[in-house]
């Protein structure tokens, strides 16, 4: 993990310092690690204020202490225990439907991907800016029609219910993406592979295909993080219906039983559903920075 | 979308290459057409289902009546054709009044509440965006003059990004209590969440917490591609660093910059979760999208004509922002 390339591909000449070389006290480094380190705060002191919440007995919650205090599980044993509420079933809703929005979209997604990068044909900017188009529309503007279909199918408060209308924006997600990806990948392998006789078809499959792995992984993480923090849509459209609903849902309707305010059993339930985010991000985080990157700087 | 499609013609143009080699190539040009054609067609299905026909049925029932007690008492199956009447209620904030007059709705009806939320969504939407612009721009600096420890922050910066909004509502909900850290850091004693004032800061400060960081990795990606040597030879000729920060960085970081703010202001006119969540729209923090949702449960139709009014405006900001940047960009180009 060197510190030289965030995922742009061009430019190497960036990575030289812009000051000259100081002797003595630098107080150019001075500055850039005060730089660092407040930049790390900014985004570490919320996360690490969850974390020691969660750990913190309830009573008191209002401790303000800047550190683990009164530390216990209960709030994490709160979280889970399913007569009060249903947020371990809901964390199982979420990777179903994680799951199904990034394998559905993906395998839909992969061929426009490819299609939208590579062929030359009639209408391409329109396609891609109906793509795009329809990834900026307000879920609103698709809910109220969706709702009434999904009451009067009885789709309410169902997976399919769930699922389909998460599609309209991670399709559009998932075909930006790759398309990005898919042009900067060496395509002269391609061109080689038609040479020799393969059909455009045959040299999407037994070339290009395995070459695109590592571009289809990181948008399938994209895709399906989206799907996971998703809450209008699913706050709307699972009704109520607890044995379908996701977990931000779950969370943003967490109880601990009545009277208490649930804060210190609410953070505990956040930091399950983030943890596994976290990893994601620290394995993944070369990935995910080209994946997000790709598509805004090339625009 | 004619608009948006400018930049990306080109950029298609430039990505796939030897263009002029596969025009004179008709037989595979033609292949590929019907190919491409082929690859496209799931993705086209779904999203003209998914989101092209409720997009549509929206427009046709938000000229239609809801069910309910009509002017005379009588109940009114709904479904019949009601002309504007929808669309007046949400612009003009006409209510059916007693025997079959139209008068300005009370206050307290969602009617009513159409401009505030209007007002409410599109100052969120400036002040958030310009302080994750600003801030995001600092930071962005920041972390490129910066080695040691680039990669550490780098990790960092993605964990506000990763968590989802509704945790990240609940977790300032915690934070903005009055008995909470922030008023014991800050020595105040705010009811954060439960004044206008206070309330509208609390969805702004925690929007900004999440989002700045992305923004700043966006635009430290168009940093990294600034050659340094034009930096260096602007030195030579003698100009400052500020000169050098409006002149050279500036300009050249605008393409990443315009995306971010495009793309950020287009998530704040729809933002719903975290206002949802921090206030239940309460004290004066009801956005469009908070106001189409409560509307659900009290006539489809209506809430229909307001998604298509709030899809309308979010669009017009949409192409505006688009035209203005592309204006500069051109602007800039001809100097």
């Amino acid at each position: 993990m060197t510190a030289t390339s965030v995922g742009v591909p061009v430019g190497n000449t960036a990575d030289r310092p812009i000051r000259p070389y100081k002797q003595g006290f630098n107080w150019g480094q001075a500055g850039n690690l005060a730089a660092i380190v407040l930049i790390a705060f900014w985004c570490l002191a919320p996360f690490y204020w969850m974390l020691v919440l969660a750990l913190r007995d309830s009573d008191y919650t209002f401790d303000n202490t800047p550190w683990p205090t009164h530390v216990t599980l209960d709030n994490f044993r709160y979280a889970f225990d399913t007569s009060i509420n249903s947020f371990g079933r809901s964390l199982i809703n979420s990777l179903i439907i994680g799951t199904a929005v990034t394998v559905l979209s993906m395998l839909i997604g992969v061929f426009a991907g490819y299609a939208l990068s590579r062929l030359v044909f009639r209408g391409k900017s329109i396609v891609l800016a109906a793509i795009l188009g329809a990834s900026m529309f307000p879920g609103v503007a698709i809910l109220t029609p969706i709702f009434q279909l999904f009451s009067d199918w009885g789709w309410l408060g169902t997976y399919q219910g769930l699922i389909l209308p998460q599609i309209s924006f991670s399709i559009p997600l998932a075909v930006y993406t790759l398309t990005s990806f898919f042009a900067d990948m060496p395509w002269e392998l391609e061109e080689a592979a038609r040479v020799d006789g393969c059909t455009p078809i045959q040299a999407f499959r037994k070339v290009i295909l395995p070459l695109a792995a590592p571009a289809m992984f990181t948008t399938a993480i994209l895709v399906f993080l989206a799907s996971w923090n998703e809450f209008l849509l699913s706050s709307v459209l699972s009704n109520g219906v607890k044995s379908v609903e996701p977990s931000t849902v779950a969370i943003a309707n967490f109880t601990a039983g009545p009277h208490i305010v649930p804060y210190t059993q609410t953070m505990a339930a956040g930091v399950i559903v983030t943890i596994p985010l976290v990893i994601v991000v620290l394995v993944f985080q070369r990935r995910i920075v080209s994946g997000l990157t790709a598509g805004g700087v090339k625009g | 979308m004619s608009i948006t499609s400018e930049p990306i013609a080109e950029n298609a143009a430039d990505t796939s290459g030897k263009r002029r080699r596969r025009k004179r190539d008709k037989t595979i040009h033609t292949g590929e057409s019907r190919l491409a054609f082929l690859l496209l067609a799931p993705t086209l299905i779904m999203l003209t289902v998914i989101v092209g026909y409720p997009i549509i049925k929206a427009i046709y029932q938000s000229f239609l009546t809801d069910p309910g007690l009509d002017s005379s008492g009588f109940f009114n199956e709904g479904n019949s054709w009601n002309g504007l009447a929808n669309y007046k209620h949400w612009l003009l904030q006409q209510c059916p009044g007693a025997g079959g007059v139209t008068e300005s709705c009370p206050t307290g009806n969602l009617g009513a509440q159409f401009w505030s939320s209007v007002g409410i969504t599109i100052g969120f939407t400036v002040v958030t965006v310009l302080l994750e612009t600003i801030i995001g721009m600092c930071f962005a600096l920041m972390m490129h003059r910066a080695f040691k420890g680039r990669a550490l922050v780098r990790v960092a910066i993605l964990i506000p990004w990763a968590i989802p909004t509704a945790v990240i509502a609940k977790l300032w909900i915690v934070i903005f209590d009055p008995q909470g850290v922030l008023n014991n850091v800050l020595g105040t004693d705010f009811a954060w969440t439960s004044e206008s004032g206070p309330a509208r800061a609390a969805i702004v400060i925690a929007d900004v917490w999440k989002t700045t960081p992305f923004i700043a990795l966006l635009i430290l990606a168009g940093l990294q591609g600034i050659s340094n040597e034009i930096y260096e030879s602007a030195k030579v000729d003698g100009a400052n660093a500020w000169q050098r920060f409006w002149r050279i960085t500036l300009p050249l970081v605008k393409p990443a910059l315009a995306v971010a703010v495009i793309f950020r202001s287009l998530d704040v006119l729809r933002m719903y979760d975290l206002p949802w969540i921090l206030t239940q729209g309460a004290n004066g923090t009801t956005t469009m999208s908070i106001l189409v949702v409560r509307q659900l449960n009290s006539g489809l139709n209506s809430a229909s004509a307001l998604s298509t009014i709030t899809f309308i405006i979010i669009f017009a900001i949409a192409l505006g922002l688009v035209r203005l940047f592309n204006a500069n960009i051109v602007e800039r180009g001809t100097r």
